[in-house]
């Protein structure tokens, strides 16, 4: 009975343990993506600054539309 | 039972010219459509055919008087502005003060997105063709609902459905669906209220122009189902459902969510296969607040007292959808439908745990992602003339200015179209809805068309002392399949009338 129980509490650990080493894999992993797609990001910013109109505030405020349907 | 059903999309663009607000918006408008069709090298425009026309007829069965309403309903007066019907079946005009693409028929949701797509670069070509015009100003055109001043305009999908259906459980099923579906077709917006007066990011363009639950307008106080009841085809047999409360989509993801979806929960309002009452309290404030929340927490209360978020009640949407398909056709599912139920799973379940990886799907998850690396880049607040500039040329239709063209281009994207299919579309009609036969005629026989609409095809022949008229009522006929030996075999327009009188 103590055995089993002694087991049981064993085996609990054992799984506590992997699930924290998941999470630590899970964990820079998701860092690793974090950085990544803040990386694609940056480089898609790059691309769009290339292409906005100048003078934003000039251009959104010449942007004046009828109403429609 | 399926995606399959007919529908179409129309789409009023935004217009302007830089550095001229003033600049007269019919004119400009008329000025991008003539130019085009000026391009197709045509000697003979024809007319639109307004016959069958009746705008002002409502699904809930009463004709609105005519002296009652708006001039802005009234849209089947031939104002004498730009109008063309193109090869490719679709129509090429001024609606109200804007140009306005109105796509073929179709019959599934991936074609409704080709066909679509085909509108944007037509457009993108009718502005480039205007400002070849010596002395012309650059008109710059937008695949956008609002110019965040308080001004909207439309994007609009249509779908025919069985008369039989009463519309009172249209009104009950569509409206939860209508409410929530924004978190999967939902085109981001930088601005708060009609005017964008508060400032910050929400998920769709329209949702704050919307102020009653259901009506006949368009215009002015807009229904989130609206009962325009005008079904370009049989009345007995169809109504057309005329849904004017989706945004502009540009990624293709979200224009094939967005049709696809509703034609599911259509075929299953039609077939009473709905079990489940999700009526939402409050509808039209649900439909602001939903769309202010980004972060997609704001809860939904229903009639019932239960209360969840948008995306999951788009999962009851999508998990009897899912039921409906497999009770009626299991493993005969076809591949179309059997993508759609699978992408919208998918896209809410990512929605729901983690919405950003949505960013090459969806238009407002992409938009919101460019605009929160700005805040962050460049420590932006929400009232940035920088970041609503981001919001408009997102939706800029010119491949080397519109940010959406641009990255899709590079692959930032992800679609279910290529390019070649959408530049054979820009000429050619669909092949299995009557709008081949329309498209055919245009291209063969342009000089003999005087007019055409969607139900109809109106010849001047020589020898006929009156005008032909060949009535297309019915959108399933006039398809490749129908009418293709016919056409290649008939050299004029002459001949082909000939051989519909006498056959």
């Amino acid at each position: 009975m103590a055995a089993d129980e002694r087991g049981g509490q064993q085996h609990a650990n054992r799984d506590k343990q992997e699930v924290e080493e998941t999470e630590t894999e899970a964990g820079s992993d998701l860092k690793e993506r974090q950085e990544k797609l803040s990386e694609d990001v940056d480089s898609m910013l790059d691309e769009i600054d290339e292409v906005l109109e100048a003078n934003s505030e000039d251009f959104v405020r010449g942007f004046v539309q009828k109403g429609g349907q | 039972m399926s995606v399959w059903r007919i529908m179409g999309t129309e789409t009023e663009y935004g217009i302007s010219v830089p550095g001229n607000p003033g600049a007269n918006a019919m004119l400009i408008s008329s000025q991008i459509v003539n130019s085009y069709a000026a391009a197709m090298h045509r000697a003979r425009r024809a007319r639109w055919d307004f016959e069958e026309e009746n705008p002002l007829r409502d699904a809930r069965g009463f004709d609105l008087a005519r002296d009652v309403a708006d001039a802005s309903q009234l849209t089947d007066e031939d104002a004498g502005l730009a109008n063309v019907i193109l090869t490719n079946g679709a129509r090429l005009y001024v609606d109200h003060a804007h140009p306005e693409y109105s796509s073929p028929e179709v019959t599934n949701p991936r074609d409704a997105v080709v066909w679509d797509k085909a509108g944007e670069w037509i457009m993108a070509e009718a502005s480039r063709r205007a400002a070849e015009i010596p002395g012309t100003a650059p008109i710059n055109l937008y695949k956008n609902n609002t110019d965040n001043k308080g001004a909207s305009y439309g994007s609009h999908e249509n779908y025919l459905m069985q008369r039989t259906t009463p519309f009172a459980d249209i009104v009950r099923n569509l409206t939860p669906f209508f409410v929530s579906r924004q978190v999967v077709c939902g085109a981001g917006r930088v601005g708060v209220g009609q005017d964008g007066r508060a400032h910050g990011f929400q998920i769709s363009q329209r949702a704050d122009f919307f102020e009653v639950e259901v009506g006949l307008e368009t215009t002015l106080k807009r229904p989130i189902i609206n009962t325009r009841d005008e079904p370009h085809a049989d009345p007995e047999r169809y109504r057309r459902l005329h849904v004017i409360i989706g945004d502009a989509n540009l990624a293709e993801i979200s224009v094939y969510l967005k049709m696809g979806t509703t034609a599911l929960v259509l075929a299953m309002i039609e077939e009473r296969f709905m079990s489940t009452d999700l009526s939402v309290d409050q509808p039209v404030r649900t439909l602001h607040q939903v769309s202010h929340d980004p972060t997609l927490r704001q809860l939904v209360t229903l009639r019932n007292g239960r209360k969840l978020t948008a995306v999951q009640l788009q999962m009851e949407y999508c998990e009897q959808a899912r039921k409906f398909v497999e009770d009626r056709l299991g493993s005969d599912v076809d591949d179309v439908t059997k993508d759609v139920l699978e992408r919208w799973e998918s896209v809410l379940s990512r929605l729901e745990s983690d919405p950003m990886t949505l960013s090459r799907e969806l238009d407002w998850v992409a938009k919101y992602e460019i605009l929160l690396g700005y805040r962050k880049r460049d420590g932006l607040d929400w009232d940035s003339s920088r970041l609503q500039l981001v919001d408009l040329q997102y939706s800029d239709v010119r491949p080397e200015k519109g940010l959406y063209q641009r990255l899709a281009a590079r692959g930032r994207f992800e679609r279910i179209t290529s390019d070649e299919e959408i530049r054979r579309a820009v000429d050619h009609p669909p092949e299995d809805t009557r709008a081949y036969f329309r498209g055919r005629c245009l291209d063969k026989y342009a000089d003999s068309v005087a007019a055409a609409s969607w139900d109809s095809v109106i010849f001047d022949v020589p020898g006929r002392e009156s005008l032909q008229r060949v009535p297309t009522l019915e959108p399933t006929r006039g398809t490749k399949q129908h009418v293709q030996a016919l056409i290649d075999r008939s050299r004029t327009a002459e001949d082909l009338v000939r051989a519909l009188t006498e056959g």
